[in-house]
C-alpha cells in the first residue's frame, strides 16, 4: 500500500517536474544540454562551485558535474595536461603553470568569482587589542620572530606582560601562503612555534578557550563562530578596518583579502555544456557565494567578467 | 620476600598491565563512538543515503559516496583476492626455496609497510596516465588493489603454513598431484584464515582517504557511478570534505557519514568472523 503511494507521488512530480522544466527551457538555456564538465581545483574555493553546480542541476539535470579537491596547484597540473575543463584557483596562475599550459596548447580565461578574507581573530576576553597593524603582524609572524616574540608586551609595550599564544592553519594551506605572503612578504616564510592544525575548527576552539590566544583563518570560520570569537581591525597605515562584506569588496581590507578565480579551458568551451555552466556561474555566483560565506564581488564586475568570458568563446 | 613470592608478584603485575591496556583501547574507542553518535545518529533517515551532496548541510546526502565505496570494495575484490591467493599458494607451496625467492618474500613484506599515499601516486601514474583510466573507479580499484596485496598474500601464506604437513604427505601418498592436494586438502583447511586476513584487508581498504585523493576521487559528484569507468566519490572523501567546512551542519553530517562508514566496516568484520568459525568448524584432523 504504502510503496503503491510512493510510486504514485513519484509518478506526478515527475509528470509535473516535466511540464515545469519544459517552461523553464525557453526561459533560460533554451536546450535541454548532455555532458559531463570536470572541475579540480582548490579546496577553498570548492563550496562556491558546488553551490553553483547544485543550482546548475536543477535547470540542466542531464549534464554531470564532477568536482575534485586536488588544490589550486594540483588542479592546475591537471590543466595544463589538457584534462580538466575548469580549475578552482585561490591564487593566479604561475609562470611556471602557464608554460605548461602552452606547451600542451591549452588556451584558458580567468574569471574572478568572489573574494575570501582572513580574519585576524582574538579571545573575547582580550580587552586590550582592537586593532592591530601589518607591521605589527609581521613581527609576530616573521621567522625571525621564532623564540623571540614571545609576550604581548614586545610587540606593544602597553600590552600586558603575558605570554601571546599563536595559532594558525598548517603551512600545506593555501590560506597559510597567502597570509605568509601578504604579511611577511614571501610565501611560505613563517615562525615555526604555533599551534597549526589544518582544521580550522581546531583554531577556531584554541582561540576561544586562551585568552592570550592570537590567529587567523578564513573568513567564514569567524561568522561561523562569532560569539566565541573577537574580530580583530587591520591597520594597513590608513586606520584600523574590520572584514566585513563592504571594506573586502571594495579592497580597503587590505592586504588580508584576495580574490578566487575560476579557470576555464578554451577548448572545452567549445561544448555547449561547459558554455552553459560558466555563464550560470557568472550570473549566479553573488548569491551562492555569498550563501556558503564568501564576500561577492560588485555586481559591475560580474556583468564585465561575463562579458570577458563571452568575447572570449567567440 | 622468597624468591616464589616475588615471582607471584611480577605475575599479578603483569596481569594488571594487561588489563589496563586491553581496556584503556576499549575506553577510547566507547568514548569515540558515543561521541559520534550522539553527533550524527539524528541525522540519518532515507533522505541523507539517498541524496546528493548540497551546499545546504540540512539537505546534503551521501548517495554517490556511499555507492561509490560499494563500487571500490566490489571491483577490489575481483582484483585482489584471486592475485592475492594466488601469490601465496605459489610461495607456502610451489616457490622452490632460492635466493629469488627469499627476495620476494623480503620485498612483499616491505610492501606491507609502504605509506598508503606512496600507492596513490603510482596508481596515478600507471593507471591513471600510462592506462588511460583516468581518476575512475577502475584506477582506484587497482590502486587499493595494491595497497591490500601484500597483506593478503601475508594472510594465505600464514594460514597454509598452519595446515599440517601430514596432511599433504598423505594425499601425495595417496597418489595426487601438487593442484589436487592444495585444491581438495589443502586450501579448503586454510580458508578460514585466507578469508579473515582478507576482509580485514578489504576493511582497510574501504577507509582509504589518501592514495584515492591522489588518483583524482572527487568531492562533487551529482551522478551515481554506473560503470567502472565512471569518476566517483568515496565516504572518507564526504567525510573530509565535510570536516573542512565551517558550518557546525556539516560536522553533524560529517559525524553520520562516520556512522555509516563504520557500519560497513562493522558489517565486514562480522563476515569475517563467521566465515572463520564455519570453516574452522569443519575441520577435523
Amino acid at each position: 500500500m504504502k510503496t503503491k503511494n510512493v510510486f504514485a507521488i513519484g509518478l506526478l512530480s515527475l509528470a509535473l517536474l516535466s511540464c515545469g522544466g519544459g517552461k523553464k527551457q525557453q526561459n533560460t538555456e533554451g536546450v535541454q544540454l548532455q555532458g559531463t564538465i570536470e572541475i579540480d581545483g582548490s579546496s577553498t574555493v570548492y563550496p562556491i562551485t558546488e553551490a553553483v553546480a547544485e543550482e546548475f542541476k536543477k535547470i540542466q539535470p542531464n549534464v554531470r558535474v564532477s568536482i575534485g579537491v586536488s588544490g589550486t596547484g594540483g588542479g592546475f597540473k591537471k590543466f595544463g595536461r589538457n584534462e580538466l575543463d575548469i580549475n578552482n584557483a585561490s591564487r593566479p596562475i604561475k609562470t611556471k603553470e602557464i608554460a605548461i599550459c602552452d606547451s600542451n596548447k591549452v588556451e584558458y580565461i580567468d574569471l574572478t568569482i568572489a573574494y575570501d578574507g582572513l580574519a585576524v581573530i582574538a579571545n573575547p576576553q582580550n580587552t586590550w587589542l582592537e586593532t592591530i597593524t601589518v607591521d605589527e603582524l609581521k613581527k609576530i609572524w616573521e621567522p625571525a620572530a621564532q623564540g623571540k616574540i614571545m609576550k604581548w608586551n614586545q610587540i606593544r609595550s602597553e600590552w600586558p606582560d603575558n605570554e601571546i599564544h599563536l595559532f594558525g592553519p598548517g603551512v600545506a594551506s593555501g590560506t597559510f601562503d597567502y597570509f605568509t605572503e601578504a604579511i611577511v612578504g614571501e610565501s611560505g616564510s613563517s615562525r615555526g612555534d604555533f599551534t597549526a592544525s589544518e582544521d580550522d575548527h581546531v583554531l577556531v576552539q584554541g582561540v576561544a578557550s586562551d585568552v592570550y590566544g592570537l590567529g587567523f583563518f578564513g573568513l567564514a570560520y569567524y561568522e561561523e563562530n562569532m560569539n566565541k570569537l573577537k574580530l580583530i581591525a587591520v591597520d594597513n597605515g590608513k586606520g584600523g578596518v574590520k572584514p566585513t562584506l563592504e571594506t573586502v569588496a571594495s579592497n580597503e581590507y587590505a592586504p588580508l583579502s584576495r580574490p578566487i578565480f575560476i579557470y576555464v579551458n578554451k577548448q572545452a568551451t567549445k561544448r555547449e555544456e561547459v558554455k552553459a555552466f560558466v555563464e550560470f556561474y557568472m550570473k549566479n555566483a553573488a548569491a551562492l557565494s555569498k550563501d556558503v560565506g564568501y564576500i561577492p564581488l560588485p555586481d559591475s564586475l560580474y556583468t564585465k567578467e561575463l562579458e570577458k568570458f563571452t568575447n572570449f568563446v567567440k | 620476600m622468597t624468591q616464589h613470592d616475588k615471582q607471584k608478584i611480577k605475575d599479578k603485575l603483569f596481569c594488571t598491565i594487561g588489563y589496563v591496556a586491553t581496556f584503556s583501547g576499549l575506553l577510547i574507542l566507547a568514548y569515540f563512538l558515543i561521541d559520534i553518535f550522539i553527533d550524527g545518529f539524528h541525522r540519518i533517515d532515507y533522505d541523507f543515503l539517498m541524496g546528493f551532496t548540497s551546499r545546504k548541510a540540512e539537505n546534503a546526502g551521501i548517495l554517490p559516496a556511499w555507492v561509490g565505496s560499494v563500487w571500490i570494495l566490489g571491483l577490489t575484490v575481483v582484483f585482489a583476492i584471486p592475485i592475492g591467493i594466488a601469490a601465496g599458494i605459489y610461495f607456502e607451496e610451489y616457490a622452490p626455496k632460492n635466493k629469488v625467492t627469499y627476495m620476494l618474500e623480503v620485498n612483499i613484506a616491505n610492501l606491507a609497510g609502504v605509506p598508503s599515499i606512496i600507492y596513490g601516486l603510482l596508481g596515478l601514474e600507471v593507471f591513471g596516465r600510462l592506462m588511460g583510466f583516468g581518476g575512475s573507479l577502475l584506477t582506484g580499484s587497482l590502486t587499493l588493489t595494491l595497497l591490500i596485496l601484500p597483506i593478503i598474500i601475508v594472510a594465505t601464506r600464514e594460514s597454509l603454513k598452519a595446515v599440517p604437513q601430514s596432511l599433504r604427505d598423505a594425499s601425495h601418498a595417496l597418489g595426487a598431484t601438487q593442484w589436487q592436494t592444495i585444491w581438495h586438502q589443502v586450501l579448503p583447511s586454510s580458508m578460514g584464515g585466507i578469508l579473515t586476513g582478507t576482509i580485514l584487508a578489504l576493511s582497510r581498504a574501504v577507509g582509504e582517504t589518501a592514495p584515492l585523493i591522489v588518483i583524482g576521487a572527487l568531492a562533487y559528484v551529482d551522478f551515481v557511478p554506473t560503470s567502472p569507468m565512471d569518476n566517483f566519490s568515496v565516504l572518507p572523501m564526504q567525510i573530509f570534505n565535510w570536516t573542512s567546512r565551517p558550518q557546525h551542519s556539516f560536522i553533524i553530517n560529517a559525524a553520520a557519514a562516520i556512522i555509516i562508514l563504520l557500519a560497513i566496516t562493522f558489517i565486514m568484520n562480522s563476515i569475517a568472523i563467521y566465515l572463520r568459525n564455519r570453516w574452522q568448524k569443519k575441520i577435523q584432523w
